[in-house]
């Protein structure tokens, strides 16, 4: 599957079948700070993505002073 | 995974470990809109006739909140504050500026624009170069200045930022780390307007996390900057958000009972404090069988050992 990533901006392929958690996990990323998003619907750790899915990993963490 | 509110169980689209929960797209905006509104009762931040206005920078936490009170019905128009950084200024003030347009136009509501370069004649990257100030720093010491100036200016009753539990959280870490107990105090959600010229200012958001605001927007089709400030690269705090989203991940809840822990003992009345000294001498008392101080008859250490013993013993 495509997945892209921010902060930079870049984009890697993953072998599928794969659950959410188990993505995360591969790229050393935590759940409580990123969302997964497929194609434009939020998917929850569980959901098994498959190789054709176009994923975005979004992170949430922001913050400056 | 389902929801776990809805009778049909419909498929969630996120998981919260820390509410033992998982919300579908429906019940999750409720779930949002329940935690904003049970923010703005408790902490009397604002009612329905007051005039609000909202600090957005495009992020989604700004325009998550602007979106979640007017969905609300609360008065809200908003002020962004273009900060002058490049590309990242101009995508930012796309941003506030689209949803203006498309969404806050619909409830009447209006959007208010200050430009620190026509201000100030450079943006805030010139600026901290010029002062040899630290690039957040001035940024915050403009942003503040122009928000309160307008609030009270244009005669709003109450300002409303975009800060959230995580945002609240690693301030408090920090500032326990550093023991600065002047900023502890400045930590509530409401702060009132305490002298003339200070608008009031209110932070309905801290009852969500990061996460679950980003997906609030997602959900909502708000379109707002997922690009960070560049010039938040390192910062402090994104370091204390890190740290605490590794405890939260192994203990869900942490940054709920960090926070909200700090809020009720501002709130609570503190009990007649009793030394460590005065505590001991009213709850201790020789250990009947060797003599130690013990809360009990017989000390832990000497039940310990009486079992070990008894344990030990071979059978008859």
């Amino acid at each position: 599957m495509l997945v892209q990533l921010s902060h930079p901006h870049r984009q890697v392929e993953i072998k599928g079948p794969k659950r959410t958690k188990e993505l995360l996990r591969e790229l050393n990323l935590v759940m409580e700070a990123h969302l997964v998003i497929r194609g434009d619907e939020l998917v929850t750790e569980d959901e098994i993505l498959a190789d054709a899915d176009q994923i975005e990993i979004r992170p949430v963490i922001s913050g400056g002073t | 995974m389902n929801c776990t509110k809805c009778p049909t169980s419909t498929r969630a689209v996120i998981g919260l470990p820390r509410h033992n929960a998982a919300f579908c797209k429906a019940c999750f905006t409720t779930f949002v809109h329940e935690q904003v509104a049970r923010a703005i009762k408790a902490f009397k931040m604002f009612t329905p006739e007051d005039r609000i206005l909202v600090a957005v920078s495009g992020g989604k936490d700004s325009l998550a909140l602007w979106h979640i009170l007017l969905a609300l019905g609360y008065r809200a128009d908003a002020l962004y504050v273009n900060l002058g950084i490049g590309a990242y200024s101009e995508e930012s003030h796309r941003k506030v500026r689209h949803y203006a347009d498309t969404v806050a136009a619909s409830h009447g509501a209006k959007l208010l624009v200050h430009v620190v370069e026509q201000e100030a004649g450079a943006g805030i990257r010139e600026l901290a170069t010029i002062l040899h100030r630290p690039t957040c720093s001035t940024c915050g010491t403009i942003k503040r200045y122009q928000f309160n100036r307008a609030a009270v200016e244009q005669e709003y009753d109450v300002m409303a930022t975009g800060h959230n539990l995580d945002d609240e959280a690693a301030r408090l870490l920090g500032n326990v780390l550093h023991w600065q107990n002047d900023y502890l105090d400045k930590q509530s959600p409401t702060l009132p307007a305490s002298v003339e010229g200070f608008a009031k200012k209110v932070k309905p958001l801290c009852r969500l996390s990061e996460r679950e605001i980003a997906a609030y927007a997602v959900v909502n089709r708000i379109d707002y900057i997922v690009e960070e400030c560049p010039m938040a690269k390192g910062s402090k705090m994104i370091l204390y958000k890190e740290v605490l989203n590794r405890l939260e991940t192994e203990s869900p809840g942490t940054k709920q009972r960090f926070y909200w822990g700090f809020l009720d003992k501002q709130t609570t009345p503190a009990p007649a404090t009793e030394s460590m000294a005065e505590k001991d001498q009213r709850t201790l008392a020789p250990c009947d069988t060797c003599g130690q101080p013990t809360t009990a008859g017989t000390c832990s250490y000497c039940k310990m050992m009486a079992k070990a013993k008894t344990a030990a013993q071979p059978r008859a």
